[in-house]
């Protein structure tokens, strides 16, 4: 018997009880469109995460000086004063694998500008800090070199700074005050949304770093710095060079801990991407239980179908179909059952997955990888679960299934 | 009859079930030779090993003991898809029950042999409808198993069991569910079958029917208890013209 001539038969005697067939699929249905829709959530809660850590810059490297040490008394990270701008200096000028490097010293302040006034975070940087965060400017633009060199009172806002001061007017060329001192609008920066850990980062502004130091916190060490590498692969070659050229600098015996810690931002997204990572196993995992479930539902109405046409069986058999012919009729069969259900289960999950994102807001993205995994996957199961029913069929005695009543 | 040639030989055919604890023996030695063109009557009680021969020698059943040939073909030795094989090319099934797949046309339970061996569509609708035509329904090719009346039912059944050109049909009481004048009509068929050249060989265990053949095997116990020549034999279509005509309406009431 060609196959043609068996997906005829199968299809006939699955169209006879339409919604028995129907309810049998809609266990695969379920199923392949639940593992398609949670992978799609899984990977949208992934593919967000990576944005927003892409977001923080690539290939950046952060540099924390230590932790301080007054009598005992044992400071948090980045506690001590230990990063100094000839630190910053000689990173740039002596680390290969370095591209660019701007410290990133953080106070806050309240600023006003007219009758508004805004608690903001101050950040201050070199010219470089922008490239090296991947952060382009909506207007104006940023400070030069020149004015980190002159610690002007320049400066360039988020797009929060600007909503909560201007209110939508114009900002470029005024002049605002931070902590009463009158800085320049020089830019403003593109929106950036959220970082991964949840906060604003559009609530900032940015300044020289030399003004920050002198005028606004008077200190001359740095806090953190952020350093770029020239590529995603000179990552490790960048933490390194910089680590030993600190050391050096810093004359840290070969026996004591270093005084500063050099975090690369991959190894922040790793983390957040096992974490991600889990959550799609998990909700994928979950909704294969379904798909497993709907494959015993095909097995026991294979089982009742075997049953119910032993005598059809028999005749098959009598007239001359070999075990394995039997044997195909009932696999083809269960097999058209779990293939026509993942379809519609793509279908469905696919649209699901769009449902949701509408609905929810929260992005999916549906892979190919993930439809045609769910599409084989309910192949496979309707081979392993029609197994064993075709088989029952084909094992039968043609004497006895010709007298089955 | 001696001299066509021989199709079906079977020598010393022991056979015994095990039901429980007891032996059952079905078949105590039985050696029949049948040659073409024979048209044989198996008769016998129940429980007398009519069923179990025919099952042999249909290919459904292997003996314990004995020897089988079947055109030629030493049965006794093949595989269960060499027996299918041997089923689909050599052998054509007539059953009590009539046995055709319910929700299928006509036409496609008389296709259905064909299903197993390798021929294109249109050659097995062609032989298909011949052979329905040969059965007189080549009109109702279309038509359910429960649109046709039993008599009707049991010609698609021939009509299946024709299809593949076999050496032998085996009916196993093919007149046991039918009324008396549709018996005869199949009868009929039969006799113009036989005609035509092929062996049929039927279970019955009415003699009247039996007298429509040509030879009559009585089974006893196991064992051929006679053999005989049918020297008075009936002739279906003359008897029919005895028979009180009915029309085709009646006899479709009556099936249902």
């Amino acid at each position: 018997m060609n196959i043609l001539n068996i997906l005829k038969v199968a299809m006939r005697s699955l169209n006879r009880n339409k919604l028995r067939s129907f309810l049998t699929m809609l266990g695969i249905i379920i199923g392949v469109g639940a593992v398609i829709a949670m992978m799609a959530v899984g990977r949208g809660a992934q593919s967000r995460i990576e944005e927003q850590i892409a977001s923080l810059g690539t290939n950046v490297l952060m540099i924390f000086p230590g932790s301080s040490n007054q009598a005992g008394v044992r400071g948090g990270m980045g506690s001590m004063s230990s990063l100094t701008p000839d630190d910053l200096a000689a990173i740039k000028n002596q680390c290969s694998a370095v591209q660019m490097v701007s410290p990133a010293i953080r106070t806050g302040g309240q600023v006003v500008f007219a009758d508004n006034n805004w608690a903001t975070q101050v950040m201050g940087g070199t010219e470089e800090y922008f490239a090296i965060r991947n952060w382009p400017v909506s207007s104006g633009q940023y400070f030069t070199e020149a004015d980190v060199r002159g610690a002007t009172k320049v400066c360039v806002l988020g797009q929060t700074v600007v909503d909560n001061l201007f209110k939508g007017g114009d900002c470029i060329g005024a002049i605002i005050r931070i902590k009463k001192l009158p800085f320049k609008v020089v830019g403003v920066l593109a929106m950036k949304g959220q970082s991964a850990q949840g906060s604003d980062q559009d609530d900032v502004i940015i300044a020289p770093f030399t003004t920050v130091q002198k005028k606004l916190m008077g200190v001359t060490f740095l806090g953190m710095m952020l350093a770029s590498a020239i590529s995603d692969d000179a990552m490790t070659d960048a933490q390194s060079q910089i680590s030993e050229l600190l050391r050096s600098r810093h004359k840290i015996q070969a026996w004591e801990d270093n005084d500063f810690t050099v975090r690369s931002q991959t190894e922040i997204a790793s983390a957040a991407e096992s974490t991600t990572q889990v959550l799609t196993i998990l909700l994928a995992s979950i909704a294969s239980i379904s798909l497993l479930v709907g494959g015993i539902g095909i097995m026991n109405i294979m089982l009742v179908s075997v049953t119910e046409r032993t005598r059809e069986i028999g005749i098959r058999m009598s007239i001359g179909a070999r075990g394995r012919d039997i044997l195909f009729q009932f696999l083809i069969e269960a097999m058209v059952l779990s293939l026509f259900g993942g379809l519609i289960g793509v279908i469905l999950g696919v649209s699901a997955s769009k449902l949701i994102s509408v609905l929810a807001g929260w992005p999916t993205v549906v892979s190919t990888m993930s439809v045609g995994m769910a599409f084989v996957f309910s192949a496979a199961v309707g081979i392993f679960f029609g197994f064993y029913p075709a088989r029952k069929a084909a094992m039968l005695n043609p004497i006895d299934a010709l007298r089955y009543e | 009859m001696a001299d066509s040639p021989l199709i079906i030989s079977t020598k010393h055919l022991h056979k015994t079930y095990i039901m429980g604890d007891v032996e059952v023996h079905a078949l105590r030695s039985v050696s029949i030779d049948i040659h073409r063109k024979e048209f044989v009557a198996i008769m016998g009680a129940s429980g007398s090993g009519k069923s179990t021969f025919m099952n042999i020698l249909g290919c459904l059943d292997v003996p314990n003991k004995g020897e089988y040939v079947l055109d030629g073909v030493n049965v006794g030795r093949l595989d269960k898809n060499q027996l299918a094989r041997i089923r689909n090319e050599k052998i054509g099934f007539v059953f009590q029950g009539f046995n055709l797949l319910s929700r299928t046309t006509a036409l496609e339970n008389v296709e259905l042999p064909m299903f197993y061996n390798n021929l294109t569509n249109k050659e097995r609708t062609d032989r298909a409808m011949e052979a329905l035509r040969i059965v007189g329904l080549a009109d109702r090719y279309h038509h359910m198993p429960n649109q046709l009346s039993g008599g009707q039912q049991q010609r698609v059944a021939i009509a299946r069991s024709l299809v593949n050109d076999p050496a032998i049909i085996l009916a196993d009481e093919p007149t046991g569910n039918l009324d008396s004048r549709t018996s005869v009509e199949v009868m009929e068929i039969f006799q113009h079958l036989n005609e035509r050249g092929i062996t049929i060989i039927l279970v019955t265990h009415e003699p009247d029917i039996a007298e429509y053949t040509k030879r009559n095997v009585i089974f006893k116990d196991g064992r051929v208890k006679s053999d005989i020549l049918v020297e008075k034999r009936r002739n279906a279509t003359e008897h029919l013209k005895t028979l009180p005509a009915i029309g085709e309406d009646d006899a479709e009431e009556e099936a249902a």
